[in-house]
């Protein structure tokens, strides 16, 4: 189901019935509609075109009033200073390594307990998977403390280590996602290979894992953009600077000096970037993971 | 005998195919968990080993630590107003845009944007519109002569502007509530109609109801969410420096906690705190589901 784009009819409209003799009036709620939506969507998307428009302002033109709404003369120049001013393009590449980490990761650990706790039959799978859907009640605030002192002591701190070996074993959403989307896989599938010979690795490697690939791209985007945009972890577990990630590292814009505005909008709109495309991009994985979950996106 | 060991051979595959989670379930999560429940029965800075000292943290928490007691009040504040404010808006945008007319996909992909923007960043750009002199927020009040607020630096007006804030991802919501709606069978609103049921009575006798068990699993989730919000309070007063500032008006539970384990160091005092949000995790998922019983239709009625 694409919750996002799909156009299928809709059971619920405000709208009566049409009649022949409405039609008049049902094109002038047509042009109401759509201009009261391009309204609110200009609204809600306001604050994305002030950080551009600001990003493309000096920072004289940044401070004037009342605020100019786009810059006569755009600064593109703002941009590769920006990205001078602190060490943007480390952060960048921490950034994305630890999100590459943490999807191929995620992708390993989850995928094979997800076929476990749905396609074997083994004693005590059911109670190991009620546990495993309990922790998602568990707030990470109540491990991070303890995990702060065993990275400690591993020496850990300050490496990226903390981010990226977590994500090899084991997300309960993710894990409860592909169990989903595993128990709509029809049996016989994977008994004809039984019959034919193959063990569960090979039945899970040939049959299986081709089948559930729309779900393993759902995995693959929620896990990096959880990884891209995360804060508190990196915040607790890096505290080398030349370690930081892009959510760390923009907190320098501020320290530095003043806060340099135009340049923290600059950085904000190209740490935004890959998110926004990726969404874009991905549209019918996110309506997917979304369906499927009901919590993420 | 052969079918004991047949059951012997499943239960060490499964186990096998499980073993990445089983893993990391008793090195990053039971552990980690049962030492922090432990730390809270401790005084423990890090550099020397924990010591005992029972219920000392939890009786401090709760008799002679004022700013807890804030934390409290800002967290319940900020769940009371902006989980009913989040489902109201996502509940109406998703009624609008599931009509069938052109260009709704487009329109839901675009209220979803700001879902996807990375929360330090929704926090910079906020802290930039709701600046008090020069934000363009403020500014747009000015032109309307309406007097303009100093949010995030006055304490009266920092916690709406937190709302603000996290209420501009009700896409999350919408989308959920979309898909609850593309479910509500049709016929029930062929019948209404036909029984002359207007839009307003369509919405309070069809929609509401069949929309019931979905509204309430987005309230759930996300009071969940709100009780453990965090980054964009933390960045949006300035990284670190002054966490909860003007005068703790946003200090929300969860910055008070990083607060005691990161900026002081009293590990056992966060330890407590992160178990008593646990807690109040726990104890507010069983309310809302003893309550839901009363409003929550389930279609077969099957619970």
């Amino acid at each position: 189901m694409n919750v996002l784009t799909q156009r299928k009819p809709a059971p619920y409209s405000l709208a009566a019935p049409r009649s022949r003799h409405r039609t008049y009036t049902s094109r002038l709620g047509s042009v109401a509609y759509h201009a009261v939506l391009i309204a609110l969507c200009f609204l809600i998307l306001l604050p994305l075109i002030w950080m551009i428009s600001s990003s493309l302002k000096t920072n004289n033109q940044i401070f004037v009033y009342p605020p100019q709404f786009f810059p006569h003369h755009p600064h593109w120049s703002n941009y590769p200073a920006a990205l001078r001013y602190i060490d943007f393009w480390r952060y960048f590449a921490n950034s994305l390594l630890i999100a590459a980490f943490t999807v191929a990761g995620t992708l390993f650990s989850c995928t094979l307990t997800a076929y476990s706790f749905s396609r074997l039959r083994w004693p005590g799978r059911n109670l190991l998977f009620g546990i495993c859907m309990a922790t998602l009640m568990l707030p990470f605030q109540v491990q991070m403390i303890p995990l702060y002192i065993i990275y400690f002591h591993l020496h850990w701190i300050g490496t990226f280590l903390p981010l990226i070996v977590p994500p090899f074993f084991g997300n309960a959403l993710y894990i409860f996602l592909l169990r989903q989307f595993f128990l709509t896989i029809p049996r016989d599938l994977s008994d004809a290979a039984i019959v034919d010979g193959a063990g569960p690795l090979r039945t899970f490697w040939s049959v299986i894992i081709p089948l559930i690939r729309p779900a393993l791209a759902v995995v693959a985007v929620f896990s990096f953009l959880d990884a891209w945009q995360d804060f508190l972890a990196p915040l607790i577990y890096l505290d080398d600077p030349s370690t930081y990630t892009l959510s760390l590292g923009l907190q320098l814009y501020y320290s530095v000096h003043q806060t340099a505005w135009a340049y923290l909008m600059c950085a904000s709109v190209v740490f935004t970037l890959p998110s926004v495309v990726l969404f874009f991009v991905a549209q019918r994985t996110f309506s997917r993971g979304i369906t499927l979950t009901g919590l993420k996106g | 005998m052969s079918i004991r060991r047949r059951d012997v051979s499943r239960l060490s595959v499964g186990l096998l195919f499980a073993a990445p989670w089983i893993i990391g379930f008793f090195a990053i999560t039971l552990y980690p968990s049962l030492a922090s429940l432990y730390y809270s029965f401790t005084s423990f800075n890090t550099l020397q080993p924990p010591v005992w000292v029972g219920l000392q943290n939890f009786q401090q928490m709760f008799t002679s630590d004022p700013i807890f007691w804030t934390s409290v009040r800002n967290t319940l504040y900020f769940v009371a107003i902006g989980v009913p404010s989040t489902l109201i808006l996502a509940l109406s945008f998703a009624l609008l845009l599931s009509q069938k007319r052109r260009f709704v996909g487009m329109y839901r992909a675009l209220i979803y944007v700001p879902v996807v923007v990375p929360p330090v960043v929704t926090a910079i750009i906020w802290v930039w519109i709701l600046n008090p002199e020069n934000g363009l927020l403020n500014s747009g009040l000015a032109v309307l002569h309406v007097p303009q607020p100093g949010w995030l630096a006055d304490p009266s007006w920092a916690k709406p502007a937190l709302l603000i804030m996290s209420t501009w991802g009700f896409g999350q919501a919408m989308v959920i509530m979309l898909a609850g709606l593309q479910d509500v069978p049709e016929h029930l609103y062929e019948a209404a109609m036909i029984d002359g049921a207007g839009a307003v009575r369509r919405f309070w006798h069809v929609t509401l109801p069949m929309m019931s068990p979905v509204i309430f699993y987005t309230l759930v989730v996300n009071v969940i969410f709100s009780l453990q919000y965090f980054t964009q309070a933390f960045v949006a007063e300035g990284g670190g420096n002054n966490l909860g500032a003007p005068l703790n008006s946003t200090l929300l539970y969860s910055l008070y906690l990083y607060e005691n384990a990161f900026s002081y160091f009293k590990m056992g005092y966060a330890s407590a705190m992160a178990w008593i949000l646990f807690l109040i995790t726990v104890v507010a998922t069983f309310l809302l589901f003893r309550f839901s019983r009363r409003f929550v239709y389930y279609e077969g009625g099957e619970q």
